[in-house]
């Protein structure tokens, strides 16, 4: 917590330049905050049970949430803007299960591929039109994907259906050796060059400053004479391609398809990516902090199974305290700077 | 010489308002234009078909000569068309090198230059005078001040030919307003065309060249600044003639209530105060009495008024509401009371924009009466014409939606809101700030009348000239404290600045 306390100025008069490097610093105090969080965890961990200081350890946290780290990324850059996607765990689930069928019926991976992300980037288009267009809020009009992609997963089929297919059983079991006796999975070099591409473009490009001048104050943002309805739009196509590129991963994971999965992930890519420190007003965060946000939810879960003893459910549990308190903290800290 | 921006013949209409007719308008390069008219004349309107936010039902706009139809505001500052408004439309959240340049960042490969944006924006920050400010510093680090002429360097940026002011001093001080000059002086003898508008007369006849008068949406006509005097100007802006303005010039007749012994105060504060907030507030307010609040922007008025209205709690002192002590905890105490409080800022606290003039007097009447009872149609149009007619609201149609009004008569509404709930305190906080002298002299004369009938009102107001006018009795705030209470006879705006000046005496 300390960082908070100590980056936040009591008295406000006329700005020094000491005290605007402070606020410049500031503006990472809740994703730093996170990282402590993250550190301590992962130190009390070391300290309960002694397998858990280990490099796999930490790498499993990747390895495990490769799905969950790209949703992130795609939800981050709609909450930037102010918005929201509740469609993306519907839209996972529909890329397992199309992937899942067409392998049954002998597609082509690679073209299976193609399809899916076409899929996902196609109904996220369709949602920011209709967001931007017909000036509805995100949240129904996702809300309205979300049925309609869990649906067409129904319809698709009710049973759980196995992946045998050559080269997603490739993935699945293909494992990228590191020095030091470690390994990571294909998907987690996928997964964190999305992250660095998604930094690039929210830091570098003119897209990506337009994402967040958004947040900051759309009406401006449209004054200053900026690309509002385009970025908007493509902000939530980006999410639906993200879904579909974390459906494949999750595919890849646990090779199969079923309509019931990743039910309630678009909650976990929230609490993600405002753990990690964006403001769920927009105009605040960074993607690596919904990183960090997920590695965080990676730990409680990680916890729970070295603990043996708690039921699964404690992880909402925890989960749903830290999300609570980071909230609490953000109101405090928007607060104080003010 | 070649004008840089010609308007002929521009109309544009919303729903039950007529908001520009005919209108002519022209912009030389190397001159500061103001564009002058009362609230409601439509210089807002005519700004904002400038900068493509409106559209334009008929008429042309040229840019040098080129035939213009600007659809967004990009279309028009991609013409060399920059506004900087009255509420600085930056991103607070990104810095100031950010704001800047935000979607004209000077790019590498596809990447954005971060050297190249902090270098570009320190010399456009320089060529403003502005070298104190830190390029990477937060927007939101700084005053309004500077964050307007942050966006005055925007528009420098562009190489803008055009720069429209939207009523760019309202929020400064006076050194503020003289940092600001110097820059639009500057930008003026490099050949960019200035158009700029503001209430504050003198202003305008200090910076301006040339000017253009408006009013209810037609055009009176355009004037070389020296050649027209501050009564002609006032008279082509209100329509009326000399006489009509010297007998609205005057001072509205002032009820003079007696605070005799005897008689309750209707109001009666001891010491009340609230932690970093204000403190040592004595005011007391008497049936049919104006109290002014004096002070500077800052001092506490607003404050004070919050603390009475309950909107904020008080902490420490005392509060009676004739003779009886009361704790006000909440507006909803405060209303049961009898007390309203017109906020100064009528758009975020007071009308509800979406909602037509009728449906915000009517909410208030409701509101009063409780929900169960249903106010019949016919008392409904009834009241609601009375109020129109009685504050002179225009256009006196009452299904005008509240956000295509004028401020000056957005206020008459907001006025005329509380006025139907029947107060017997009544605080306005800056009744007049932003609105034009017809509509202003129309409020002062109001608030005696309504005193002249009993009401007792708090009258907040930056204007000395204004508080000394219409007020009865005048407390002097000063930071954040009531320094003062003066009886307002042959006070003069000296002699209230000493106190201010000086502490109490």
């Amino acid at each position: 917590m300390s960082p908070l306390t100590t980056l936040t100025p009591l008295t406000v008069k006329k700005p020094s330049p000491a005290r605007n490097r402070l606020r410049g610093g500031a503006r990472y105090a809740p994703t730093l905050a996170t990282v402590g969080l993250f550190i301590a965890m992962f130190a009390v961990g070391s300290g309960m049970y002694p397998s858990f200081l280990s490099g796999q350890v930490f790498l499993n946290l990747f390895i495990d949430n490769t799905f969950l780290i790209v949703l992130a990324v795609g939800m981050t850059f709609v909450i930037l803007t102010g918005g929201i996607d509740l469609s993306v765990g519907a839209v996972v689930a529909l890329s397992m299960m199309v992937s899942a069928t067409l392998l049954q019926q002998g597609w082509n991976a690679g073209a299976i591929i193609v399809l899916v992300l076409l899929i996902g980037g196609g109904l996220g288009l369709l949602m920011g039109l209709i967001i931007q267009y017909f000036d509805i809020q995100p949240f129904i009009v996702t809300l309205a994907g979300m049925f309609l992609a869990r649906g067409l997963c129904y319809v698709i089929s009710l049973d759980s259906i196995p992946v045998t297919e050559g080269f997603f059983t490739g993935m699945a079991q293909a494992q990228i050796p590191l020095p030091g006796d470690l390994f990571v999975s294909p998907g987690v070099l996928l997964a964190l060059g999305i992250v660095a591409i998604a930094f690039f473009v929210l830091h570098h490009t003119r897209f990506g400053r337009t994402v967040y001048a958004i947040g900051g104050n759309e009406h401006s943002a449209m004054l200053m004479g900026l690309p509002v309805k385009s970025t908007k739009i493509l902000v939530y196509a980006l999410s639906g391609l993200c879904s579909a590129v974390a459906g494949i991963l999750f595919s890849f994971y646990s090779l199969s398809g079923y309509s019931l999965a990743a039910q309630g992930m678009e909650l976990d890519a929230i609490a993600a990516v405002v753990i990690g420190g964006t403001l769920l007003t927009g105009g605040t965060g960074y993607v690596l902090g919904s990183v960090v946000g997920v590695l965080v939810l990676g730990i409680v879960q990680t916890f729970i199974a070295y603990d043996g003893t708690l039921s699964s459910w404690w992880t909402k549990i925890v989960i749903g305290g830290l999300l609570l308190v980071f909230i609490l903290l953000q109101r405090l800290f928007a607060r104080k700077t003010r | 010489m070649v004008p840089v921006v010609e308007m002929t013949d521009i109309a544009i209409g919303f729903p039950g308002v007529k908001a520009l007719d005919g209108v002519n308008f022209r912009l030389f390069p190397g001159e500061v234009h103001a564009l002058m008219g009362e609230n409601g004349a439509g210089k807002s309107t005519l700004i904002k078909a400038l900068t493509g936010v409106y559209s334009i039902d008929s008429g042309t706009v040229t840019v040098l000569g080129e035939h213009k139809q600007f659809s967004t505001p990009a279309a028009s500052q991609a013409a060399g068309i920059s506004t900087v408004y009255q509420e600085v439309n930056l991103c607070p959240n990104l810095t100031v090198e950010e704001n800047v340049l935000l979607g004209r960042e000077p790019r590498r490969r596809g990447s954005i230059d971060w050297k190249g944006v902090r270098s570009r924006t320190r010399e456009v920050l320089a060529e403003l005078h502005l070298d104190q400010v830190d390029p990477g510093s937060l927007l939101s680090s700084h005053s309004i001040a500077v964050q307007q002429l942050i966006a005055i360097a925007r528009s420098v940026e562009i190489n803008a030919k055009v720069l429209i002011l939207d009523e760019p001093t309202s929020s400064l001080d006076a050194d503020e307003v003289n940092q600001l000059f110097r820059v639009i002086r500057d930008l003026r003898d490099r050949g960019v065309a200035i158009l700029f508008v503001s209430h504050f007369l003198e202003q305008v006849y200090d910076i301006s060249d040339r000017m253009t008068v408006l009013r209810n949406g037609k055009l009176v006509g355009e004037y070389m600044t020296r050649d027209l005097s501050r009564m002609g100007l006032i008279s082509k802006m209100i329509g009326r003639e000399m006489e009509a303005l010297a007998e609205l010039d005057q001072a509205p007749a002032r009820t003079r209530a007696r605070t005799d012994s005897g008689v309750t105060p209707f109001l009666e504060t001891r010491g009340l105060g609230r932690k970093g907030s204000v403190s040592h507030v004595d005011l007391s307010v008497y049936p049919g009495e104006v109290v002014g609040l004096a002070g500077l922007l800052g001092a506490g008025r607003t404050e004070i008024a919050r603390l009475i209205f309950g909107a904020d709690k008080a902490d420490e002192g005392s509060m009676a509401i004739k003779g009886a002590s009361q704790r006000i905890r909440s507006p909803r105490t405060a209303i049961d009371l009898r007390i309203g409080f017109c906020s100064e800022d009528r758009k975020e606290e007071g009308l509800i924009g979406d909602l037509s003039v009728r449906d915000n007097l009517v909410l208030a009447m409701q509101a009063s009466k409780g929900w169960a009872r249903r106010i019949p149609r016919r008392v409904q149009d009834e009241l609601v014409a009375e109020y129109i007619q009685a504050l002179d609201v225009r256009p006196a149609n009452p299904d005008a939606l509240i956000r295509n009004l004028s401020g000056g008569n957005q206020q008459k509404v907001l006025l005329a809101r509380w006025l139907v709930t029947h107060p017997e305190l009544l605080i306005l906080d800056e009744p007049t700030r932003g609105i034009d002298i017809g509509a202003k002299t129309q409020i002062q004369k109001l608030v005696s009348q309504l005193a002249a009938d009993g009401m007792s009102i708090l009258f907040i107001s930056s204007e000395l000239e204004e508080v000394l006018r219409v007020s009865d009795r005048i407390a002097v705030i000063k930071d954040r404290a009531m320094v003062a209470d003066i009886n307002n006879d042959d006070v003069s705006v000296e002699d209230v600045m000493t106190v201010i000046a000086g502490g109490a005496q």
